[in-house]
């Protein structure tokens, strides 16, 4: 099949990231609109079975090889740029994701073809494809309007629900050979994080503390919002850094993604990597002094203010409440 | 050991951007330059690899307002030489930068070969590239990217790296050199250097310019930017507002009606 | 009546000559050696300002003035300074006369009224020496250091007057004369004790042995001891700085001994570790690792090493709040303020720098303020007045008003300068601002150790200035006033905003002021009081807009710091346990009976002391504000726009 739109699933360490079905949804719309059918590629070495989930596809390509075993970009993208080269599909929508960092780039250059990073949106203008863009940690939205054809989408998390990209019943798979150098790069092992105290992913509140909070002393101000509201602290990767918080509580493009039940963004300024992280809460409170942050593009409420003042009055309250 | 690292000035967001009067580029005017977060992380993870293992650390910068500043101030806090690229138009292509930088990295004498090149492992204005694979590809060099630790084998000649993915977990990578290495985070934060240093180095240490040979027609004819606007940060969130006691009020009633406030477990 | 000259044991004069020559041999050799380890450190010339070093000596020295600051022990102490010096001087006299006989001079103790003098000293000193006795050693305030030396001194003093009482006491015995009543009643004892009057003379000539003797082994054992209080101290005045707590010279910092000046290590020699500085020092009070009086021990041990021994740690360094209330307090004019800032500038050359602290520094190298905000933004807060600010960038104005960094972005000081505005307007005055060409003073970037981003901030200043038009400089900033008029070399045309409301109260531009009917403490900020000497002007112009203004227990010369100062504001608090220095300070003023409002004339104290009302509770019980409000509020008549 010919000039089909193509999504590359995120595959890791033998489970398909949410957001191969995030991307699937996106591509299922944009070849239902272009009348082109939509192809997921599948890579990796002895996988195979999860092409079984990417129904919301019309068919799987799936590459094996033991180069693709683990996710790097060079031969990812150069598996990709051979199956492309072949069979040219129209798009390429590519996760932004640490996973698979780098392959769209890399893709483009590959096949000397237009490539757009940071897109929150790809929707069709008169038969053409613009993508809506997060630029300078989303401050500006930029419409782009790529040129030539394949275009290859690096596409942020949270584009589009994954439910809606889960498929019912099973594609076709039709298993394809691509001709991959070893990898230059020798992956020798996985670090897990420390065990935390806590698992984020497991509650329901999460009181999130960015830049914001100042210093490391101002943490317990959200540790007793933490405990008021019966959650637990989590925080951006500026604090994570500067040591205030360990690894296990990062939330965002290299931590954790969390769906609580509500998320208190305090000092937070909402950068794209920490927003992929926890945009799925259900209520998204967000507290900053910066009135243009973007945390308050994805949060439910949001008041403009100092995050040191409101975290102890909302302690106070909550406890008064409960008294 | 021989280490380059490539900066990049980006807008510093700390400042009101402003769109342009044509609709699809940032007025410039407004606009003040910092060095992108990431690269100064590969400056510093730089640093601190020519602190444990010796060698010499050159700083690469394409032309951009204040990126004076900044090369001075890289040399300022250890680096060895500091080049500035000239000729290259620094609108939103960051493909055009990996071209022009290739070239000047091949061309220019007593860079290559090196041992690794550092960059940050993004920046918020590469919409049509990310510069550090693409580079190595270029260059014909392996790569690593969202890279938070080095650790070099001088003898054996690769170096030891993790990086990010998800949740928290990392991996463990080998690569040997030279490389290219997209960091992400440095081992230490950027450290600090006195005005007085920077100052010092503004007199006595100077910065040199390359311009690019042949002006590569990279990314930048395959996109165009059809409009920029500013989100509006209200759209979405439903803001609150008073003091902040009325508003932790409010904030209990809508968590109460959520049925949130339940006791603590 | 013996002559001591024929006494065996003075026979020839040579044992005295001998004993003399090895005493002062071993004083001058000692001495030489300090005097090398000092040529080692930087020069830094004193020799300015002479009669104004003079009268500093005179009040200081020979008056005691600081000592009588705890008035118990500065009677005792200026009591004992003074029997001191005039044994001193006797002594050399009664030294000279028995080495040279041929002199036609009699020993001191033979003129009469020397004798008396000897005596009346002698007996006021030793009383003096037992009051200080018992302070130290019964009711000893905290951190008097009750070192051996300074017991070993004490004793030695003591033995000087003892001897020479006692031998007073033998000699009237042996030879009654008139003009000698302790004499007369000591031989009494004596006699009673069943001394005769042979064994008297006798006796005498062995305390005047033991006298010599004793002050000889005093002289050849001071230069050795720890205890070179007696000797450096009154250098230490004459030498100190004319205006405590400035910034030393630009330098590089110090951290080894020859990067410091030769002043800064004399501190080290002059401490008496009496402890005034340890008992005034917020930092020490709130448990920091800085302790003032340690750090002058610290600088001692280091001269004393000759540069080998520095125990100072870097957490004491970061830990002054560079208040200047130990240099203030110091009898001997010790440079506390001065060492720390160069061991600051040595740390910002590392780059070991509080994280924070960094972050306050890169702000303010790029953005001209320690927020990190736009330098757009710094006008922003003029938008709430109701009417424009004169761009003194571009017309010329009377008043330029710097308003500050605070003042300008902190939410709630921006409340303080719009009142301020309006003041200024109501009072007529023809004033404007620099908009975005304003910077941070560097003050506190100064005192942080980072010189050269001082530097930076202050031509930055100086060439907005340079290009406005105005009389005078008016601003609400103590940090900011300190620096204008201090370190800028601009001495004149600077005022702080209630230097100026005073004024125009004065001359009838404000007016009828309503007074708030209010108990109002009022707290004098460390740079606008201690450092520069504005007292009185806050407090006239409380008292015209407060019905009630009282002091704090702690006040003037002695306020205690809110702590924010030095850039401690921008660093982290590490937890001592102790309270901070700022919630001490708003319990001192809810102490007081009826206090309502603690009235403040700095933006940092503002913002502290509201933080400190919430950390201690007191939240209901006190506000801050600052004057400016309190005028603002009085002057609400003259309003011409809506407030």
């Amino acid at each position: 099949m010919e000039g089909g739109i193509w999504v590359l699933a995120e595959q890791w360490r033998g489970r398909l990231c949410d957001v191969t079905y995030e991307l699937l949804a996106l591509g299922r719309e944009l070849a239902d609109g272009l009348g082109v059918p939509l192809q997921a590629v599948l890579l990796g070495d002895g996988v195979k079975e999860l092409a079984a989930s990417l129904g919301r596809a019309d068919a799987v390509l799936y590459a094996n090889h033991p180069a693709l075993k683990d996710p790097l970009p060079e031969p990812y993208a150069e598996a990709l740029a051979q199956l492309a080269a072949e069979r040219k599909p129209r798009a390429v929508l590519v996760p932004l994701t640490n996973v698979s960092a780098g392959v769209g780039s890399l893709l483009g250059e590959r096949l000397q073809a237009s490539a757009v990073n940071f897109c929150k949106d790809v929707r069709l203008k008169d038969g053409r494809m613009e993508a809506l863009c997060v630029l300078y940690g989303g401050k500006i939205e930029a419409a782009i309007a790529p040129a030539g054809e394949p275009v290859i989408f690096g596409i942020l998390s949270g584009s589009r629900p994954a439910e809606k990209g889960r498929g019912a019943g099973a594609p076709a798979v039709e298993e394809v050979a691509v001709d991959l150098s070893p990898s230059q790069v020798r992956f020798k092992r996985y670090v897990e994080p420390e065990a935390g105290d806590v698992d984020l992913t497991q509650q329901d509140t999460l009181v999130g503390v960015g830049r914001g909070i100042q210093s490391q002393d101002n943490l317990e101000l959200a540790e007793s919002l933490a405990q008021a509201l019966g959650g637990a602290v989590c925080g951006s990767r500026p604090v994570v850094d500067q040591g205030w918080l360990p690894l296990s509580r990062q939330v965002g493009k290299s931590g954790l993604t969390v769906k609580p039940k509500v998320y208190l963004a305090a000092g937070v300024s909402g950068a794209p990597e920490h927003i992929e992280g926890m945009r799925e809460a259900s209520l998204i409170i967000a507290v900053n002094s910066d009135p243009g942050a973007p945390i308050f593009n994805v949060a439910h409420f949001g008041f403009v203010g100092d995050v040191l003042d409101l975290l102890p009055a909302l302690t106070e309250a909550i406890q008064a409440r409960k008294a | 050991m021989n280490i380059l690292v490539l900066l990049r000035m980006v807008p510093d967001v700390v400042e009101e951007l402003e769109i342009a009067p044509g609709g699809n580029a940032l007025d410039l005017d407004a606009l003040r330059m910092i060095l992108s977060e990431s690269d100064d992380h590969a400056l510093e993870q730089a640093l601190l690899l020519k602190e444990r293992h010796g060698g010499k650390v050159t700083v690469l910068a394409p032309d951009a307002p204040e990126v004076d500043d900044a090369l001075y101030t890289a040399l300022a806090k250890g680096a060895d030489r500091a080049i500035k690229i000239t000729d290259i138009d620094e609108a939103l292509s960051a493909r055009s930068l990996c071209y022009a930088c290739s070239q000047v990295l091949s061309s220019l004498p007593g860079l290559m070969p090196a041992d690794l090149i550092l960059t940050g492992a993004q920046a918020f204005t590469d919409l049509d590239a990310v510069i550090a694979p693409l580079l190595a590809y270029q260059l014909g060099l392996p790569h690593v990217g969202i890279v938070s630790q080095v650790a070099v084998d001088a003898a054996a000649g690769s170096v030891t790296v993790l990086r990010e993915y998800a949740g928290g977990v990392r991996a463990e990578i080998e690569v040997s050199l030279p490389a290219v290495l997209g960091i992400q985070s440095a081992e230490k934060p950027p450290r600090y250097v006195p005005v007085a240093k920077v100052r010092a180095a503004m007199k006595s240490q100077k910065i040199e310019t390359a311009g690019v040979p042949v002006m590569a027609d990279g990314g930048m004819a395959l996109i165009q930017v059809a409009g920029m606007v500013k989100p509006e940060a209200a759209g979405h969130a439903e803001m609150l507002e008073g003091s902040p006691e009325e508003v932790a009020g409010r904030i209990c009633e809508i968590l109460a009606a959520r049925g949130l406030l339940q006791e603590v477990r | 009546m013996p002559d001591p000259l024929t006494h065996s044991l003075l026979a020839g004069g040579a044992l005295l000559w001998a004993m003399t020559l090895i005493s002062l041999g071993l004083f001058c050799w000692k001495v030489a050696a300090y005097g090398r380890v000092l040529q080692r450190a930087r020069l830094e010339p004193r020799w300015d300002h002479l009669p104004q070093r003079l009268r500093l000596f005179a009040t200081n020295v020979l008056g005691q003035k600081r000592m009588f600051e705890e008035p118990a022990i500065g009677a005792a102490h200026f009591l004992i300074f003074w029997s001191f010096v005039f044994y001193a001087g006797s002594f050399w006299w009664n030294l000279g006369r028995a080495l040279l006989p041929m002199l036609p001079v009699p020993f001191a103790d033979e003129v009469a009224w020397m004798a008396l003098a000897l005596e009346v000293t002698g007996v006021l000193g030793l009383a003096a020496l037992a009051v200080a006795a018992v302070r130290r050693y019964v009711f000893a305030p905290p951190r008097l250091e009750k070192s051996r030396d300074a017991t070993i001194i004490l004793l030695l003093i003591t033995l000087v007057l003892l001897s020479s009482l006692a031998g007073g006491g033998f000699a009237y015995l042996a030879n009654p004369r008139s003009w000698r009543p302790v004499g007369a009643f000591l031989a009494g004892i004596f006699s009673a004790a069943g001394v005769t009057q042979v064994q008297a003379g006798s006796l005498y000539l062995w305390m005047m042995w033991l006298h010599l003797a004793t002050v000889l082994g005093f002289l050849a054992y001071l230069p050795y001891s720890k205890h070179l209080h007696l000797l450096a101290s009154p250098f230490g005045v004459f030498f100190g700085a004319l205006q405590p707590g400035l910034a030393p010279a630009s330098s590089e910092g110090a951290w080894k001994l020859e990067e410091f000046t030769w002043r800064q290590l004399f501190s080290g020699l002059a401490c008496a570790e009496c402890g005034r500085c340890d008992r005034a020092c917020p930092a020490f009070e709130s448990g920091t690792p800085l302790s003032p009086k340690t750090l002058m021990h610290d600088i001692k041990m280091l001269v004393r090493s000759n540069g080998a021994d520095f125990a100072v740690t870097r957490e004491q360094v970061w830990a002054c709040v560079t208040c200047a209330a130990c240099m203030t307090r110091c009898p001997v004019f010790n440079e506390h303020i001065p060492l720390l800032i160069e061991m600051r500038r040595h740390l910002v050359a590392q780059g070991e720098v509080d994280p924070r602290l960094q972050t306050a520094l890169m702000n303010l190298t790029r953005y001209g303020n320690s927020f990190g905000q736009s330098a757009r933004n710094r006008a922003k807060w003029t938008q709430g007045l109701g009417f424009k600010l004169k761009d003194a960038r571009k017309e010329p104005v009377e008043y330029l008003w710097l308003v500050g960094d605070y003042a300008s972005f902190d939410p709630r000081v921006q409340a303080v300068s719009a009142a301020a505005g309006r003041v200024f307007e109501r009072a007529g005055l023809n004033f404007g601002i620099l908009y975005e060409a304003e910077q941070n003073s560097g003050n506190d970037a100064r005192r942080a150790g980072e010189e050269g981003l001082f530097e930076t901030l202050r031509d930055k200043n100086l060439a907005a200035l340079a290009k406005a038009k105005f009389e005078r400089i008016v601003t609400g900033d103590p940090h900011t006033y300190h620096a204008l008029k201090n370190e800028y070399g601009r001495a004149n045309g600077v005022v702080h905003s209630t230097e100026l409301v005073d004024e125009l109260i004065a001359s009838g531009k404000l007016p009828a002021l309503t007074k708030l009917d209010a108990t109002v403490a009022y707290h004098d900020p460390c740079y606008l009081g201690r450092y520069n000497g504005v007292y009185a002007a806050p407090r006239r112009v409380l008292d015209s807009v407060a019905s009630t203004v009282v002091e704090m227990p702690r006040n003037r010369a002695n306020a205690y710091c809110c702590g924010a100062g030095g850039g401690r504001i921008w660093m982290e608090d590490a937890p001592t346990g102790k309270e901070r220095p700022a919630e001490g300070r708003v319990r001192e003023a809810a102490g007081l009976p009826g206090v309502g409002i603690l009235a403040v004339a700095c933006p940092k104290d503002l913002v502290m002391f509201e933080d400190a009302l919430k950390t201690t509770g007191l939240e209901g019980q006190l506000a801050v504000k600052d004057i400016m409000q309190l005028v603002e509020e009085g002057s609400r008549s003259h309003a011409t726009s809506a407030p």
